[in-house]
């Protein structure tokens, strides 16, 4: 949202220095502890997290780079996380489309329920997925760790692709039938390519989701680890601690570069991505 | 493609209407759009023109009665199956593609070749004085260069009837009058016809061979513009068409000692000193000056009849004139054959 809530005579000036500081305070809060995350990827100290470090190091990327589960976990992740894309642009899209075109009974009630994955605390959709996976004796295994991100990746496409649609102006789908456009083919070069970039936004989010969700996967997961549940099993652990830390930076990489690019897509639109969770 | 019927009707209307619920957008319609005319819709807001023009396209279906195009009934033909397009309110250009593909979008989807929708598209740029403007965003043209890019997409398919949804609604004074006279003059070339729905009576006396009236779903009076302005049928009519006095029949008993409703146009009227003689033939009353509106073209006087009643007066600024001052009496006169009788 770019509003201008604040008054407009007060736009030359600058904030008040009560309210910079509170901006300041804000910022460090939430990125200081990043900031150590990082640092204690580089400490010599494998065992505890003292402060400050004893020496500092580049020796855990390399053990980090010669540990087979690590790789398991990571590539694991990437897997879950480009199928759960997957189908969350598939579903999304659709569920926006229909929920655009066509008014039915029922219609406030079905987008509630797609809305719902996203507001429900992951630990419900999480048991529930599960008691549904025993319920249907199916083995729990990647698709069903994929099944589960779905859940919420879906809505993040839906999302986006909602607003988009609502934004552009009806008429454009009847200027296409207009000009001797069928049905699929106004969806092919009128509303697919106005949705482009929403499509897109939506997915690139989807993935930084599932890639480090560890709440839904700790239920829907076998013996297979995902990355972040990786990651938390290494912490119990008192050998190689920073090993965790140098991961937790690769999950930083991977999930920052979606997230920024998602948000490139759609700055020059009103709905800009990520403004959901 | 623009094919030409025996009886050269383009599109008719018979019974048709449009129900929503309880409202009866379109009301028991009939008429013929003749081919090659020039044919306006005039109404207010809500009075069905845009309906109208919506069933033509197929973007809505009649409740009851036939609309055909060309002798053939439209029921059922979805809008990518007729031969019309439509130019619309909101210019509706594609927002993702470049002007060149816009105005090529028809002629893409009925899969002329590349090089020739190019050639075509560029050619009708040309007609609309946008030549060389087809590499860009329609969100880099201003509202009257989006309003031609819709006219060349629209034209482009050389459809047999092309409508007009309030196309200059959007744009400003100036360009508005420019652009009535590029219409008229587009029109003309192509040969095509058009369907132009507007809520301005003064585009559509301009620009029109014939103006269809609506008023709630009905049409009051389908005519000529002049007819129109000179010989409104209805009430109704001659308020929405121009600026006129309407009399109520009472008043009207007074000044001609029929009673009915009639209507007299301001620039019709006369002033004159009063206790002047006015010539024979015309119908005279004196009244005193309420209020005087100086227009710069013109001067608008509002006189309160003796006797009850107000007229409004226009008087052309065409030399120096002895003005009558607020509250002086005044003598007003016509010739009988101006004022109109109305149905209603």
């Amino acid at each position: 949202m770019r509003s201008k809530a604040i008054a407009p005579d007060r736009s030359k000036g600058s904030a008040s220095w009560g309210l910079k500081a509170a901006a300041w305070f804000g910022v460090l809060f939430l990125n200081l502890p990043i900031l150590f995350i990082v640092l204690y990827g580089f400490t010599t100290d494998d065992a505890s997290y003292t402060f400050p470090p004893p020496g500092l190091t580049t020796e855990w990327f390399v053990v980090t780079w010669n540990r087979p589960d690590f790789w398991a976990a990571f590539w694991l992740s990437v897997r879950v996380a480009f199928a759960a894309m997957a189908i969350a642009i598939v579903l999304g899209t659709c569920a926006a489309a229909a929920m655009y075109r066509f008014s039915f009974f029922g219609k406030e009630s079905v987008t509630l329920l797609i809305l719902l994955p996203i507001a429900l605390p992951g630990i419900i959709t999480g048991i529930s997925l599960r008691s549904a996976f025993a319920l249907g004796e199916i083995p729990f295994s990647y698709f069903t760790i994929v099944l589960g991100h779905a859940t919420f990746c879906i809505v993040v496409v839906y999302n986006n692709a909602i607003a988009r649609l609502r934004r552009s102006s009806p008429a454009l789908i009847e200027a296409s039938m207009d000009l001797g456009a069928n049905s699929f083919q106004t969806f092919r070069h009128v509303i697919l390519p106005n949705l482009a970039t929403a499509i897109l936004a939506g997915g690139m989010l989807a993935f930084a989701l599932s890639f480090d969700e560890i709440i839904v996967t700790t239920f829907t997961a076998g013996q297979q680890e995902t990355l972040p549940i990786w990651m938390f099993g290494e912490l119990a652990r008192p050998r190689q601690r920073p090993v965790t830390n140098v991961a937790a930076i690769f999950v930083m990489i991977i999930t920052f570069v979606p997230i920024l690019l998602a948000y490139y897509l759609t700055r020059d639109t009103d709905d800009v991505a990520g403004s959901g969770k | 493609m623009g094919g030409v019927n025996q009886d050269g009707v383009a599109v008719s209307f018979r019974e048709v209407s449009r129900h929503y619920g309880a409202v009866k957008a379109v009301d028991g319609v009939s008429f013929d759009i003749l081919d090659g005319e020039f044919f306006a819709m005039l109404g207010p807001s809500g009075s069905g023109k845009t309906t109208c023009l919506r069933l033509i396209a197929g973007f809505e279906q009649p409740t009851s009665g036939i609309v055909s195009i060309h002798g053939k009934d439209m029921a059922g033909v979805p809008p990518y199956d007729r031969d019309v397009n439509t130019v619309f309110q909101d210019y509706a250009l594609f927002p993702h593609m470049n002007v060149l593909d816009n105005v090529a979008y028809g002629l893409m989807i009925r899969k002329v070749p590349a090089a020739e929708r190019r050639r075509q598209a560029e050619e009708m740029l040309e007609m609309v004085a946008l030549g060389g403007f087809g590499g860009r965003k329609p969100s880099q043209l201003s509202g009257g260069q989006r309003q031609r890019v819709a006219l060349a997409r629209a034209l482009v398919n050389h459809p047999s009837v092309l409508l007009l949804d309030e196309p200059l609604g959007a744009l400003d004074l100036k360009l508005r009058e420019q652009m009535q006279v590029e219409l008229k003059a587009i029109q003309r070339r192509v040969g095509i016809t058009f369907v132009y729905v507007t809520h301005d009576q003064g585009e559509a006396l301009s620009m029109s061979d014939r103006v269809a009236v609506f008023n709630q779903g009905r049409i009051e009076q389908m005519a000529r513009p002049n007819e129109l302005y000179e010989n409104p049928a209805t009430a109704f009519v001659a308020g929405f068409v121009g600026v006129s006095n309407l009399l109520a029949p009472a008043v009207a008993e007074r000044l001609t000692g029929r009673k009915a409703h009639c209507s007299i146009r301001p620039e019709k009227i006369h002033l004159a000193a009063p206790g002047a003689t006015a010539p024979a033939n015309a119908m005279a009353v004196e009244g005193r000056v309420a209020a005087i509106l100086y227009l710069g073209a013109s001067t608008r006087y509002d006189v309160a009849l003796d006797g009850g009643g107000e007229i409004t007066v226009n008087v052309q600024n065409r030399d120096q004139h002895a003005e009558p001052a607020e509250g002086e009496r005044v003598l007003l006169w016509w010739e009988a054959r101006h004022l109109m009788q109305l149905a209603g």
